[in-house]
């Protein structure tokens, strides 16, 4: 999974930008808002061509304005356009957390249904490139803790393509969360005449029968290279990849931990207060019974994210630190199962 | 004019004895901008609020029935009781709604602006703001925007002098609101926001330059909150020559001498106004106690679309 066909070009990026490209062009109420995207096709050159097929009144370059950007998106989902923002690195929801917080989250139910806000708001992270502890942040647990919100989270160019299909196409806000050290990775073209992955709905990326791993964005790639060390002592991990926090697919987390009991959560966001301890709570909860061991969580250190490359390196979970957390979970009573 | 002044009296009397829960915000004495700018709109056109905001959707359009059973927190309100005085909206008179966020209902109202512009509907949108909330971000934010996509976005800064219990004149060196508009490229102009003609006279002009693509604008209108900032705020901070000034210069009153001066009507005509308004109120607030609350399953319901 992790190793792409050699032969296709094709990238995570590109998966993106199509998805994005052909939900335009079926639907003219789409449009594309954010610092750069247009005319310069954005810092990381994902919406490049969008400009130059769809014009300047669809694909609007903005000022560094992320709240007020961010709030008129609001206001236009509200009254007839399908707006995909994009804000250019998550961290910088800290400018502009009102409209995702107190507004495209809220007022569908404030006003009983009154109003709806299909809204996507694409944003990236990723740390690894020593880009400093407000560059680097994996803030989807913020999000998910505001009910209104949708979080996506896609970790294949497969995924990229058709969950931004389905986060275009939703009714409600949907954070989309790319994560930039998975741009350049390479896979088939994904077929755009399939019909998009629903949100909420998790894949069991590499099944197994001795512990469950889930993981989303660019840990799934870190889990799968920890099953394959594994694998060589004998230890059969079953990989999970979550795609959406929300919708939660509890459902595929819970057929799992009962067949393997065992849990390990893995993500790159800061460990404490994060989304794996809900999922740890949410699975002790419904399956107590067929736990062998605590669910175990993965995730980075209470620090900001170091700039220094070996302390980055050391904050950012690993396959090592994967490995480890399941070696523990195996080594609770019980044994491994059988 | 008339019905905003009884709702609002009305309102303020319910809240102090609890029929009404939460917070309630009046604009008693600043109804002449929300009828000023509300009747040079048409139904199509979009208005986003502020926390006082329950003048602006009557003058849009809104039930009066629906909008006390509202602030009561009953079902048949129009955000099925599930929005109250400070979410009070209503999509289909073109009101996005009240907003408890101060400056937040700037933005909104440009993004309406924004699908005006690319759906082609010709439609404007209107922002309602006090001048407290021109020290947000959000507000420079979306009135830059506005400006550079050309949009038909009206920005109504309603200035009753006290942001909250605070002075505004003491929290900016700037002498108006309007001039900010010259930092932006807008047409920034002060009116008198308790004359009402004048009101609709300057809104209307807003409109017609907008709907030929000639947006945005923006308009002061110098008036006076007449309450508290809340139901219930002794309001110590204001000097009693100055609420006694803005007495004088009641929006009802200068509209009524005016309609009588003219001859347009009779002062028996304007007595019936006001009494059918108070009946008007009457009959909501009897419609609202007497309406039911949400079913236990809407707290439930609505957080998603499907």
């Amino acid at each position: 999974m992790s190793i792409a066909p050699e032969a296709s070009r094709y990238r995570y990026m590109d998966a993106v930008r199509d998805a994005i490209a052909d939900e335009m062009r079926a639907d003219p109420r789409v449009v594309l808002l954010g610092i750069d995207v247009g005319a310069g096709g954005g810092i990381f050159a994902v919406t490049r061509g969008l400009y130059e097929e769809f014009g300047p009144e669809r694909v609007r370059d903005t000022p560094i304005s992320e709240s007020g950007v961010l709030g008129a998106a609001v206001g236009a989902a509200a009254t007839g356009l399908k707006p995909i923002v994009e804000l250019m690195f998550m961290d910088f929801l800290g400018v502009c957390f009102d409209p995702l917080l107190n507004q495209a989250s809220k007022l569908r139910y404030m006003t009983g249904g009154g109003l709806s806000f299909p809204l996507v708001v694409r944003t990236q992270t990723g740390a690894g490139r020593s880009s400093g502890a407000q560059h680097s942040q994996s803030l989807e647990a913020i999000v998910a803790h505001v009910p209104g919100l949708k979080v996506v989270l896609p970790s294949t160019v497969a995924d990229a393509y058709s969950l931004m299909r389905s986060a275009i196409r939703d009714p409600d806000p949907v954070v989309y969360v790319e994560n930039r050290t998975l741009y350049s990775r390479r896979d088939v073209r994904p077929d755009a005449t399939q019909e998009p992955a629903p949100l909420g709905s998790a894949r069991v990326v590499r099944p197994g029968s001795d512990v469950t791993v889930v993981a989303w964005s660019r840990m799934v790639e870190v889990s799968l290279e920890a099953a394959e060390t594994l694998a060589g002592n004998g230890v059969d991990l079953e990989v999970i990849d979550l795609r959406s926090l929300v919708p939660l697919d509890l459902a595929t987390l819970l057929e799992s931990v009962r067949r393997t009991g065992r849990m390990v959560v893995v993500h790159e966001a800061v460990q404490s207060f994060g989304a794996g301890a809900e999922i740890a709570q949410l699975v002790t909860e419904h399956a107590f019974d067929d736990l062998r061991a605590p669910v175990a969580r993965v995730g980075a250190p209470a620090v900001p994210m170091p700039f220094s490359p070996p302390l980055e390196a050391l904050c950012i979970p690993g396959v090592d630190r994967v490995v480890a957390a399941v070696e523990q979970t195996l080594s609770r009573p019980g044994g491994r199962s059988q | 004019m008339a019905l905003i002044r009884a709702f609002e009296t009305r309102v303020g009397a319910l809240y102090r004895t609890s029929a009404i829960p939460g917070f309630i915000h009046t604009s008693v004495g600043q109804e002449a901008v929300a009828v000023g700018v509300c009747r040079a709109l048409r139904a199509d056109d979009w208005v986003a609020t502020t926390h006082r905001g329950h003048g602006h959707c009557l003058a849009k359009g809104a039930d009066v029935d629906a909008a006390m059973a509202e602030l009561f927190g009953k079902a048949s309100g129009l955000c099925k009781g599930k929005g109250g005085s400070m979410h009070i909206a209503d999509a289909a008179k073109g009101i996005l709604g009240a907003n408890a966020i101060v400056g937040a209902s700037v933005p909104l109202a440009v993004g309406a602006a924004l699908s005006a512009k690319l759906l082609g509907t010709d439609g404007v949108a209107v922002a309602f703001f006090g001048e407290g909330a021109v020290a947000q971000g959000a507000f420079h934010e979306a009135i830059n925007l506005a400006a550079i996509w050309d949009l038909p976005a009206i920005f109504v800064c309603e200035n009753n002098h006290y942001a909250e219990f605070t002075d505004s004149r003491t929290m900016s060196r700037r002498e108006t609101v309007a001039e900010i508009g010259a930092a932006y490229g807008v047409d920034g102009r002060r009116i008198d926001g308790n004359d009402v003609e004048a009101v609709h006279e300057a809104a209307a002009d807003a409109v017609e330059r907008c709907r030929h693509g000639d947006g945005p604008a923006l308009l002061e209108a110098m008036t006076y909150r007449w309450q508290g900032h809340y139901e219930g705020d002794p309001q110590a901070y204001k000097p009693s020559d100055e609420v006694d000034e803005w007495h004088a210069r009641d929006p009802l009153a200068i509209a009524r001498a005016r309609l009588e001066e003219r001859g347009v009507a009779a002062a028996v005509e304007l007595d019936r106004i006001v009494r059918d308004a108070e009946e008007r109120v009457d009959a909501a607030e009897a419609f609202a106690r007497s309406a039911e609350y949400p079913a236990e399953e809407e707290a439930f319901t609505d957080v998603y679309s499907a």
